[in-house]
């Protein structure tokens, strides 16, 4: 015999209008006859009216895990229990998809059928870091259903003080803006943190994110502490005959406005024939140009990557924006690949030895010093890390001398190589 | 008792084993793009061959129906494969233009939107909410729910003069990130402290050290140990929430919505911005929260029509300046909106330039 669905005349409300109803989707979960996530739906729906009610969530944490993993499942108990036993427990697991969200169907209809048999029947696609959210599992099927899901060949994502679940753009796949493959960097950089992902124990969250290009379509700059973003060297790939083109199309005043007008350093000009003349020194790979004229402009052919540092949301000292710690870097090679792998490994590394209880890699650096970072990671100094130089005059200088040699020296060695 | 079985670090899978072939055979060998209609891509590969994506929104909180739903429309129409973009929409590729406006029908007629690409207002990206947050001062799903039901045309259509990124946070602390227009929760009252549970749950030194303005001290209330809130300083920011649940930051009728905008994360043009607030107050209110969408359309609107091609908002706003959004908006300006957290000062005008 089935429980009786909970009157729901607030959520019933969400379930007018043009956009898809999450709420038609519990609706129908718990409707099913004779499955396990019937029980548990029609009760999540009696909390979550109840929420809507009383403007109140009623959800705590706890500890549930699976054998052999420390993080990853988020555990979830209800505080109104007596009222709704059945989504007295909901817990969700965080899944690693691969980059780039792709799938298959045979794959997610795999996922649903373990879902339906062991959890609630609800998975977001997908948690803001990027997770699988197989979401509302009892305790006693955490295990099973993980289980199947690793046989699959998915693997918990992050949660808690350690390495989270990565982000990547499209990239290579299907964007012929990317300067680097995101997706396979994406794995490189993941695939060697197991460990820190499954047994959390730095000071806090570390999030990788991987943008092809300056679009920064994963999100990167601001809600990554390690972001990488795609960029060239040499100059843009210009078709003049397809610029003619799009110049035709827009009409030259259009032309000048959304394309030359546009361009944050000036680099454009239009020519008397409509070709465009670009300043390649003064332009700073923002894509905007490429974007507007997809078919005519290109970034160069020397490609790599950037990478910033320390970016994050409000908790605790406010916004923080990454930092370029790497204005460029080739990402070709296999060994290329192993010099990032490293690198990830070193900021990992002294992020655990120097950040503070609950401080994220952005608020180290501000206590510390961005050259003290450099330093520690042996990273060579770039005029491309800063908006300006200092205004501030409290500072020593005597050590000027050196770094001014030393400064020399690297001109040179770059010059030579 | 059964052992239990090890699992296997096999870490992030490899994407090839699950992309369109297509997508495979041009990995890495695109020359161009375009969009033949709103919600439609087109991608061409150095070998001449170009793959279709139609791209629709979905409710994000999926149930194992609607997915088999989508499954069994990229089974008819893509050869099973499927991919969903990092707001959460969802994208069907094909390399057979003839199959794409059947395609769009069906998805339609199924009751997901096409769009969402170019310069449209995109799906909102959201955090848990009611649903499965432990803190949330509000839902996330129905917001985004009731939202997207108002904002439907400007997801359907490239009429914007940008890419439109909303996104929404149950509070402050802001999980769902920078957006062109993020609708957070702004709690606006102290966390009410329960002491008689502190002395059981709570790790009182770390609650201590999480707070941003160093608000909370020890203290003993009816002779046990418990924390005490410096009122006048607190940022009512709930941080202390989550290690001390018994210090409840939440409350039905002061946690309110706040609206920031002129976000964006892409060195588009413009370096990345930071959203900043512009209106606060906004009643919580479920299950439409039309205080919230009548605010958010306005500002939508005055964008649509003042901004120039190509402008983000938060680029134009630098542009007509702060005094003329406020006036297009008609939000009021108050002492709120003046910065005086850590580095305020460089948010001021420290010059002659002015908007009359
Ligand atoms: C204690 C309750 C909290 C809950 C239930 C919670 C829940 C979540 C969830 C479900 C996500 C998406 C996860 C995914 O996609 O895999 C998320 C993301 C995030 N959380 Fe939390 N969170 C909590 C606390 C915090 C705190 C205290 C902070 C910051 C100090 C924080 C910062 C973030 C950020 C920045 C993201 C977005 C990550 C990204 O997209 O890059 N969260 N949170
Ligand atoms: S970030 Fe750049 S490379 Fe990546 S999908 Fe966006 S436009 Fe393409
Ligand atoms: S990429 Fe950006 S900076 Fe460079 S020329 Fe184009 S618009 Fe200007
Ligand atoms: S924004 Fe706040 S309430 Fe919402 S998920 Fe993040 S921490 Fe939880
Ligand atoms: S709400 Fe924030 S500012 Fe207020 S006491 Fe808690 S941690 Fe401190």
């Amino acid at each position: 015999m089935s429980k009786k669905m909970p009157p729901t005349p607030m959520l019933d409300q969400l379930e007018s209008g043009p956009w898809p109803s999450f709420v038609t989707g519990l609706k129908r979960l718990a409707e099913v006859e004779g499955k396990a996530h019937s029980g548990i739906m029609k009760s999540l729906l009696g909390q979550l009216e109840h929420s809507y009610q009383t403007r109140k969530g009623y959800w705590k944490g706890g500890t549930v895990g699976v054998f052999g993993y420390g993080a990853g499942v988020i555990p979830r108990f209800s505080e109104v229990a007596d009222q709704y036993p059945e989504s007295s427990e909901f817990h969700t697991l965080r899944i690693m998809p691969a980059p780039g969200f792709f799938y298959d169907t045979k794959t997610l209809r795999q996922m649903c059928d373990i879902w339906e048999e062991h959890g609630s029947g609800l998975i977001a696609l997908h948690g803001q870091s990027g997770d699988i959210m197989f979401q509302g599992c009892r305790t006693e099927q955490v295990q099973a259903a993980w289980d199947k899901i690793n046989e699959m060949g998915f693997d918990m994502g992050g949660a808690g003080a350690g390495v989270r679940t990565a982000a990547s753009c499209v990239g290579p796949a299907r964007c012929e803006q990317a300067c680097y493959d995101t997706l396979s960097a994406h794995r490189a950089i993941i695939n060697d943190f197991t460990d820190d992902i499954h047994r959390p124990s730095l000071p806090y969250k570390m999030k990788f994110k991987f943008s092809g290009c300056a679009n920064d379509c994963a999100n990167a700059t601001q809600r990554a502490d390690v972001a990488i973003l795609g960029t060239w060297k040499d100059d843009m790939q210009v078709d003049q005959a397809e610029v003619q083109a799009k110049v035709k199309q827009l009409g030259r005043k259009e032309f000048i406005n959304q394309v030359i007008r546009m361009c944050p350093t000036q680099a454009l000009g239009l020519n008397d024939d409509d070709t465009l003349d670009v300043d390649n020194k003064s332009c700073v790979r923002c894509m905007h140009c490429i974007n507007v004229c997809t078919k005519a402009l290109k970034p160069g052919k020397e490609k790599g990557i950037c990478i910033l540092v320390g970016g994050k949301r409000t908790l605790k000292i406010g916004d923080l924006m990454g930092t370029v710690v790497v204005p460029f870097m080739k990402l070709e090679t296999e060994e290329d690949y192993e010099k990032l792998v490293q690198l990830a490994h070193d900021m990992l590394d002294f992020f655990a030895d120097n950040a503070l209880e609950h401080e994220r890699t952005g608020e180290m650096i501000e206590r510390i010093g961005l050259v003290n970072y450099l330093d520690a990671l042996g990273l060579d100094l770039d005029v491309n890390m800063i908006n300006q130089p200092r205004t501030n005059s409290y500072i020593r200088t005597d050590g000027w001398e050196e770094e001014a040699r030393k400064w020399a020296e690297r001109k040179t060695n770059n010059a030579a190589e | 008792m059964t052992e239990l079985r090890r699992p296997v670090e096999s870490g992030v899978p490899d994407s090839k084993q699950f992309m369109h072939p297509a997508l495979v055979r041009n990995y890495g060998k695109w020359t161009h793009h375009d969009r033949p209609r709103p919600g439609v891509l087109r991608h061409v590969a150095e070998s001449g061959e170009a793959v279709f994506t139609v791209k629709a929104g979905t409710q994000r909180q999926l149930d194992v129906f609607t997915i088999r739903r989508l499954c069994d429309i990229a089974d008819a129409f893509c050869d099973g494969h499927i991919r969903f973009t990092v707001r959460s929409s969802v994208e069907f590729m094909t390399t057979d233009e003839s199959k794409v406006p059947a395609l769009i029908q069906r998805l339609e007629d199924e009751g997901f939107p096409v769009g969402g690409t170019g310069n449209s207002v995109g799906f909102i990206s959201h955090t848990q909410g009611w649903l499965h947050c432990d803190i949330p001062g509000t839902d996330a799903s129905g917001v985004v729910k009731a939202l997207m039901d108002e904002l439907v045309d400007e997801f359907k259509s490239e009429e914007m003069p940008n890419r439109v990124k909303i996104t929404t946070s149950c509070c402050q602390i802001n999980c769902g990130g920078q957006g062109d227009i993020a609708i957070n929760v702004q709690h606006t009252k102290p966390p009410v402290i329960n002491h008689a549970l502190v002395a059981g749950v709570c790790e009182r030194p770390a609650v201590i050290a999480r707070c941003p303005v160093a608000a909370i001290r020890p203290a003993l209330v009816d002779g046990k140990p418990s924390l005490e809130v410096d009122e006048k300083k607190c940022v009512c920011c709930g941080a202390c929430y989550p290690p001390c649940p018994p210090m409840q930051i939440n409350d039905p009728v002061h946690s309110k919505i706040a609206i920031w905008v002129g976000g964006k994360h892409s060195s588009t043009r413009s370096k990345p911005m930071f959203h900043k607030l512009v209106a606060a107050g906004l009643p919580n209110n479920a299950p439409r929260w039309p205080e919230v969408a009548e605010v958010v359309k306005k500002i939508l609107s005055v964008y649509k029509n003042d901004a120039r091609a190509w402008e983000r908002m938060g680029e134009w706003i630098e542009r007509i300046g702060w005094p003329r959004f406020f006036e297009l908006t008609e939000l009021p300006f108050t002492k709120y909106h003046v910065d005086n957290w850590r580095g305020g000062r460089a948010n001021l005008n420290a010059s002659a330039h002015l908007h009359f």
